[in-house]
């Protein structure tokens, strides 16, 4: 299971606060505290709210470059963004997040992928928006994965996201994410990768750490592959061990927590 | 129709372990011994790295054995009441890459020889070779705790590969490799779990991984082989998937398992056929080689001159 260390965005005040005054402090913190929790990568977003988001993404790779050695996913809305962080990306192979189906930014996308040799997310929807069941999820995977096939990446540079909605807010969609998640491995021979956006299942709720490594677990035993999630919520990394010893993908030791 | 050969694609690779240290690290070794960091399977040339070849260690008693069928005793008649010269056989005549110095003299049930008796014969069987050096204690708890801190201390710096750390027993060991800078044994009784466990616990007292040698218990053919052949076949599997906690070379004593058998031994006394014996041992050795092993230790120096013949032709292995 890739961990993909989700707190370096924008969207979080202090990482805000940090990105508006240049300040590579609190950023270089939370990169050394997520890889020490066990992330594997690291997501970096500039979130919303700059001006300037391809420049900001150049400083934010460089500096979190500065304090860790693992990959970074490079998350942002404008592919301009994602390429001026894709240029200065210097520690393994980077990942994409993300595209849609949409063919425009497919395209753009994938001919990002292949100049830097880069891992690329592909989310579930289209221009219509999230699909409601898993059917229709499956259906844009597929697009993605064939339009990538065309251009010579193999299904596993690929890491479907079957978008995860909030349950306060969606609840019908957790069980199709969940068979979505499972018809990824049917889909195609090497399969593509799966990769979900964890907290979003539990946006706006009380018992946020409890839903979130519920859903993980649950998520796990379709098979998915790797997940951006918040690496130190304690709780959160013990479910996802405790998954590995279960799943057969991890040797049980009676210390197998304390690892 | 040519068929692809479908290759696996390593993710990780067993942690290299060096034994001995030369003067540049403060040892007196004349060389050092670097077994491990294969990133794919026993001798699968085309899916990985195989940078280092098995080694091959001989036993040396610090008194005669008293459970060693007499031509078994043979090759070693001249040599065996010195530790050293003994030692000195097996590297200089006999082609071994290193020595297990086996403390069995210090047991309660043998003679319940003296820490610091101990630490004279590892002083000199030191002085008698420049390879590296395995010392393991007699194999009683209490005693192995007695004898095996003076040990580590009198070999301090030379960087030897102590024995055994049991999961029941390794506080002691693990501190006196640590605080001497020695490698160390972790032995488990052909089980995985424990294995890794074990492995756990070493690094909990910040025993580093690259200090640490697998032993996974050996079965003789005959008497277990197999479930030894499988147990180091997952752990080097889930070695090479990643898991760090059991990514460490293997060590097995062939020796010692081989010759414990009523079959070997039948065939070393005499009237017997001594071939069969060592038909024992360089079996039970070759198959552990292709379980993965990095480390056996033998006990007749026609055995070693066979499995080395065999490591030999492995290693010649090209890429397909």
């Amino acid at each position: 299971m890739i961990i993909i260390g989700e707190r370096i965005n924008g969207l979080f005040k202090n990482v805000r606060k940090a990105i508006q005054e240049k300040d590579p402090g609190p950023i270089q913190e939370l990169a050394k505290k997520q890889v020490a929790a066990g992330a594997h990568y690291l997501d970096v977003n500039t979130g919303p709210a700059v001006d300037n988001p391809a420049e900001v993404m150049d400083w934010l790779v460089e500096t979190v470059q500065e304090v860790v050695d693992v990959p970074l996913a490079i998350d942002a809305a404008k592919m301009e963004a994602i390429e001026a962080g894709l240029k200065v990306h210097k520690n393994g192979r980077p990942i994409i997040n993300s595209t849609t189906a949409e063919p425009k930014m497919l395209e753009k996308a994938l001919y990002l992928a292949g100049e830097y040799n880069a891992l690329l997310i592909g989310l579930a929807m289209n221009e219509k928006g999230v699909p409601k069941d898993s059917d229709s999820r499956v259906a844009i995977a597929m697009e993605i994965i064939a339009t990538a096939d065309s251009c010579g990446f193999s299904p596993s540079d690929i890491l479907i996201d079957p978008l995860i909605l909030p349950v306060g807010v969606a609840q019908d969609h957790a069980p199709e994410v969940l068979e979505t998640i499972r018809q990824m491995k049917l889909l195609a021979d090497p399969p593509p990768k799966t990769v979900l956006g964890l907290s979003n299942v539990s946006q706006e709720t009380k018992h946020r750490s409890l839903i979130n490594r519920t859903f993980l677990v649950m998520a796990m035993a379709m098979g998915l592959d790797s997940v951006i999630m918040d690496a130190n919520d304690q709780e959160l990394m013990q479910a996802l061990a405790t998954a590995r010893i279960l799943l057969n993908q991890e040797i049980y030791a009676e210390s197998y927590l304390e690892i | 129709m040519e068929l692809p050969l479908i290759k696996e694609n390593w993710q990780s690779k067993v942690f290299e372990v060096t034994l001995g240290a030369t003067s540049e690290n403060n040892g007196t070794r004349g060389k050092t011994i670097t077994i491990g960091g294969a990133s794919t399977l026993p001798y699968f040339f085309s899916e990985g790295e195989i940078p280092h070849r098995p080694q091959l260690a001989m036993e040396v008693w610090d008194m005669v054995p008293d459970n060693w069928p007499e031509k078994l005793l043979e090759p070693f008649s001249d040599v065996i009441n010195d530790p050293g010269a003994w030692a000195q056989k097996c590297i200089e005549e006999y082609g071994a890459d290193l020595i297990q110095l086996k403390l069995v003299s210090a047991h309660p049930e043998q003679k319940n020889a003296s820490p610091e008796e101990m630490e004279e014969v590892v002083k000199k069987v030191l002085q008698a070779v420049d390879v590296p050096l395995i010392i393991t204690g007699p194999g009683n708890e209490k005693k192995d705790n007695e004898i095996m801190p003076a040990v580590a201390e009198v070999s301090r710096g030379e960087n030897c590969l102590l024995g055994l750390a049991l999961e029941e027993n390794y506080r002691t060991l693990a501190g006196s490799c640590i605080a001497n800078g020695h490698t160390i044994i972790s032995t488990s009784p052909i089980d995985i779990n424990l294995a890794k466990q074990l492995n756990i616990l070493l690094g909990e007292m910040n025993v580093p991984r690259d200090k640490i040698v697998i032993d996974p218990t050996t079965g003789a053919l005959g008497y277990g082989l197999e479930y030894t052949y499988s147990i180091m076949e997952r752990i080097r599997l889930a070695a090479l998937q990643g898991d760090k906690t059991v990514a460490m070379p293997f060590l097995n004593f062939v020796g010692e398992e081989a010759w414990r058998t009523k079959e070997s031994r039948e065939s070393a006394m005499e009237g017997g056929n001594i071939k069969l014996g060592l038909s024992w041992e360089i079996l039970t050795a070759i198959t552990f080689l292709h379980a993965g092993s990095d480390l056996l230790v033998l006990r007749h120096p026609e055995s070693v001159k066979r499995v080395k013949e065999h490591i030999d032709n492995m290693m010649k292995g090209k890429k397909i």
